[in-house]
């Protein structure tokens, strides 16, 4: 008796689930609205759509509230950017999970779709923004011209906003000075190193370990070197597996930190005799993809917000977080850059290298298979 | 077992103390870390103030307090009267209602949480995107402990008798339940209850991987910015289960000794024992 | 009031016999809604997709369970279930004794099992903050021997590895132990020890030859227990581990929120069944040995 009972609610449960599988709930209306011109807001490809600036900046207020996601505060300087676009235009920010990774934005974005609370905006690493441009809605922003093409979709859908280059960040009162990437595999620096996450998890880590490869002689097509070095770092007793934060850079918990210079760059206002380096001949930058979510439930408001971003202010703000405009170049032209703050990042000397697309996904593949093996 | 020579009195409380100290000592380190201030050194109120003070930290908790009185609500809704109904009137479900109770002890969270993002995209479309609607769910972790603690009282009472009393004379059954059934099952019931609470505020699975802002999920996340609030957070709900629980044990004085033993303590025992585990379902 | 049943039900055709068992079943219609819903559709679910991968049957996903980091996680998870099931097992036993000789109604002994029942269910993330706060690198015990002895007892941070989860696990598997354990040293009943030693038993040999018999299926079969539990356990490892994924429950939740290695949300389907399989193997196991218990200790 109990068996048919079982096999019944089995055979109804599969039933029940493909049928859920194949049918999602409907989902509700995007947000309405269409422009003076006749444009659907959530389908606007520029300013011009909204009849120039103020028209965007009159329907963003309209809207009242932006939805950002994974923006930590003092991570390149997102908490002064927040306040000052909230106060610019007087549209509330809201800022959830600051401590999300970026697929779960887009996980979020996915699980939330329809809703008010859906993010407006993403922020996202190299991997997963690429992965899931068909969410993105193409938008150029008033200075799209000035950013170089490697930095952009030329349809608008994604656009690099700031980036950085991959350091190492040390409490130079607590260790001796780093030259080197291979100095931490001295005594002195016994259970102090600390790599910003897992490799296989958050792009920082993933960087940070092919910074250390191209150290050892890899290359960004070969990151097997990089893993080698940490293996040894391990078994010399200096790599800390634990988190970096902010907290426990202050606590002296973990007095190397291997992460982007923006990051450890804020450090050092707060902890003066934390030192930031960039290492000869190992400088991999990675920039960051600002994109516009499709289904977005304040599009007006996302639309400000890219501009707000890309513009002198935005971007100089950036630079004030320690991180590196991507508009630098021509900012410094028309002299609108901040140039104390600029000249204040850590200098970078030898070629930069920039993980394309492929590269990565090979990296990661190897990472996948002999990360947790170098480590464990 | 109780002739014990002095020379085993001894080892029995060299064996306390030695375990004693295993267990106590962390809770004490966690109170010790708590009020340290890391950077300056010295003392301070300050992660515990926190507790109130930090937004984020006090909407979680007061989300998941919410979550545990729904969570038992809908509990006791669903399952008393399903129980009752089971031994009067389809004796023939009870093996299978038994069964499907201490499922959720064999199958991991971990395993509910990967598979529940199909349903819960229907439970967000219909009712929000609020964490109280992990309820649903909850109600179901919670069962296998809330079932036993149940079963144990209503096996002790003779509900047949009672419910055939109370509708002769002319009560309906939701008065019979309520009013006739419950109150002879009390301790079953709060048993039931407050051992839901606990696992519903320790629960940790769940909630973080669907994205919600409970309290467990908002201790690991302050953890990796402020140390001492999260174990003050921590530590506050160690101490809440374990009022909670003992309180319970109090109120229904270790009783009546028997196969259906109404006290809820070899309740709680007897809830693991024949039965699989407690942490799969819970919050491990 | 009961019916006729013994005379009309057994001359009644099927159909009335259903229609009755109908009847009698729709009330449970909201208590099987919510399990079927909230449990059964989940776990078939997993089990369903992780043989099906974009609408095609298709054994991928089962295959990148033999791969070396899969391998890897579950042999893992593996070794920190037996070795804490194992520990948790043998000094939890022990504490169960220590409690059992203690009054029935002792508040020494209520405390002491409400504390057990505490942190056994209800301390995952909890009991990682302790032992953060004990022998983290802030710890207050490291602290205190570092002062002492100048020794860092958190060293390199293997408090947030494997060997840190062996003991944290093992704290929340004693008290399981005890919980799970107690009412089998309790249904050992006095007369049996004063028969055996009516019989001229020494007390070793009453333990070796009366007792011990008496207690291993219980043993046994709580060993197992702490097995599962401590298999499916995620929150703990989840607060103390973010570096490398070293176990199994770990690698589902880097297979769902990983932002390098993408589109791995069906490797954590197939990692979830593959949890299933274990922990129900280890669960029958376990039923099995409890019924040979309950024989005994009525």
């Amino acid at each position: 008796m109990k068996t048919s009972h079982l096999v019944a609610a089995a055979a109804t449960s599969v039933l029940l689930v493909t049928a859920l599988a194949a049918c999602a709930p409907p989902e509700k209306g995007g947000s309405g609205g269409e422009t003076k011109s006749g444009v659907k807001v959530s389908e606007a490809t520029s300013a011009a759509d909204f009849g120039g600036i103020d028209g965007l900046v009159e329907a963003a207020k309209k809207e009242g509230a932006l939805n950002v996601i994974a923006l930590p505060p003092d991570w390149a300087n997102y908490a002064n950017i927040i306040k000052t676009f909230s106060d610019t235009y007087g549209i509330k920010v809201n800022s959830a999970q600051p401590d999300a990774a970026s697929q779960e934005e887009i996980n979020a974005a996915n699980q939330q779709k329809g809703k008010s609370s859906a993010p407006d905006v993403f922020d996202l690493g190299q991997s997963v923004a690429l992965a899931n441009t068909a969410l993105f809605a193409p938008y150029k922003v008033a200075t799209f011209e000035e950013i170089p093409a490697e930095f952009k979709d030329p349809n608008g859908a994604w656009v690099n906003d700031y980036g950085g280059y991959m350091s190492i960040g040390y409490d130079s009162a607590k260790v001796p000075d780093i030259a080197t990437v291979n100095d931490l595999l001295k005594p002195e620096y016994k259970g102090k190193v600390a790599l910003n996450g897992d490799p296989t998890q958050a792009g920082a880590a993933f960087s940070g370990v092919m910074m250390v490869a191209l150290s050892q002689g890899g290359s960004a097509d070969d990151i097997a070197p990089g893993v080698e070095f940490f293996r040894k770092l391990k078994e010399a007793g200096n790599f800390l597996p634990v988190d970096p934060t902010p907290a426990t850079i202050e606590s002296g918990q973990t007095p190397v930190v291997i992460d982007w210079d923006y990051l450890n760059a804020v450090e050092t206002k707060k902890l003066p005799s934390w030192k930031v380096v960039v290492p000869q001949g190992a400088a991999v930058a990675g920039y960051y993809f600002q994109a516009i979510n499709k289904d977005a439930p304040h599009p007006a408001a996302a639309r400000l917000w890219q501009e707000f971003l890309y513009s002198d202010a935005g971007q100089n703000l950036f630079l004030g977080g320690g991180a590196r405009p991507v508009r630098a170049e021509a900012m410094l032209k028309a002299g609108t850059l901040d140039k104390a703050a600029f000249d204040a990042l850590p200098g970078v000397e030898g070629p930069r290298v920039i993980v394309s697309v492929d590269q990565n996904a090979k990296a990661t593949k190897y990472l996948a298979d002999n990360w947790a093996k170098a480590i464990g | 077992m109780r002739r014990a020579s002095s020379g085993g009195k001894i080892l029995r409380a060299v064996l306390l103390v030695l375990f004693g100290l295993f267990f106590l000592f962390p809770l004490y380190a966690m109170a010790d870390f708590s009020t340290r201030n890391l950077i300056q050194g010295g003392r301070t109120l300050q992660a515990w103030k926190n507790l109130v003070q930090d937004d984020a930290l006090y909407q979680a908790i007061v989300i998941s307090l919410l979550l545990a009185v729904f969570t038992v609500v809908v509990m006791l809704l669903v399952l008393v009267p399903t129980m009752i109904w089971v031994r009067l009137r389809a004796p023939w479900a009870k093996g299978m209602v038994e069964f499907l109770c201490l499922l959720p002890l064999t199958i991991p969270a971990l395993v509910i949480v990967v598979g529940l993002r199909n349903v819960y995209l229907w439970v967000t479309y219909f009712l929000g995107e609020s964490a109280l609607t992990l309820t649903f769910v909850y109600v179901v972790v919670v069962l296998p402990f809330a079932y036993r603690a149940i079963d144990g009282a209503l096996s002790s009472i003779d509900l047949r008798t009672l419910s055939e009393a109370a509708r002769s004379l002319g009560a309906g059954w939701a008065t019979t339940i309520l009013r006739v059934v419950v109150p002879n099952i009390w301790s079953g019931i709060l048993s039931a209850a407050f051992i839901s609470i606990a696992v519903v505020l320790g629960e940790y699975t769940i909630a973080s991987l669907s994205g919600y802002q409970t309290l467990q999920v908002e201790i690991v996340a302050i953890g990796k910015s402020d140390g001492p609030t999260s174990v003050a957070a921590s530590l506050a709900t160690l101490l809440f289960g374990f009022m909670l629980l003992l309180v319970l044990s109090l109120l229904t004085r270790g009783g009546r000794r028997g196969a259906n033993d109404a006290s809820p303590i070899p309740q709680a025992a007897a809830a693991l024992t024949p039965a699989p585990a407690a942490q799969s379902g819970a919050n491990a | 009031m009961p019916t006729a049943r013994s005379g009309l039900s057994r001359m009644s055709p099927a159909g009335r016999l259903l229609g009755r068992r109908l009847r009698e079943g729709l009330p449970l219609a909201p208590f099987l809604g919510f399990v079927v819903i909230f449990l059964i559709i989940p776990t078939v679910t997993v089990i369903v997709s992780s043989v099906y991968s974009d609408g095609d049957f298709s054994l991928e996903r089962i295959q990148a369970l033999f791969s070396g980091t899969a391998l890897a996680a579950l042999w893992k998870s593996v070794l920190l279930s037996g070795s804490t099931a194992i520990l948790g097992a043998v000094l939890g036993a022990i504490l169960a004794w220590l409690i059992v000789s203690s009054p029935r109604t002792s508040i020494f002994r209520r405390a002491v099992i409400s504390m057990c029942s505490v942190l056994a269910q209800f301390g995952g993330v909890a009991l990682a903050f302790a032992f953060l706060a004990t022998i983290g690198l802030n710890g207050v015990l490291t602290l205190w021997v570092q002062d002492r002895f100048g020794f860092n007892l958190a060293g390199a941070g293997w408090l947030y590895s494997l060997t840190g989860l062996i003991l944290v696990y093992t704290y929340f598997q004693i008290p399981l132990m005890v919980i799970v354990f107690v009412p089998a040293l309790e249904g050992l009943r006095e007369q049996w020890r004063e028969a055996a030693v009516g019989l001229g038993a020494s007390t070793w040999q009453y333990w070796r030859q009366v007792a011990f018999p008496l207690l291993t299926p219980a043993f046994l079969g709580s060993t197992l227990l702490l097995f599962a539990n401590a298999f499916a356990a995620y929150a703990t490892a989840a607060a103390l581990v973010s570096q490398g994924s070293p176990i199994l429950p770990l690698l589902i939740r880097s297979a769902l929120t990983s932002e390098v290695v993408l589109g791995q949300s069906g490797f954590a389907y197939a990692l979830a069944l593959e949890m299933i399989v274990v922990v129900a193997a280890v669960m029958i196991a376990y039923g099995a040995l409890v019924r040979r218990t309950a024989r005994w200790l009525q």
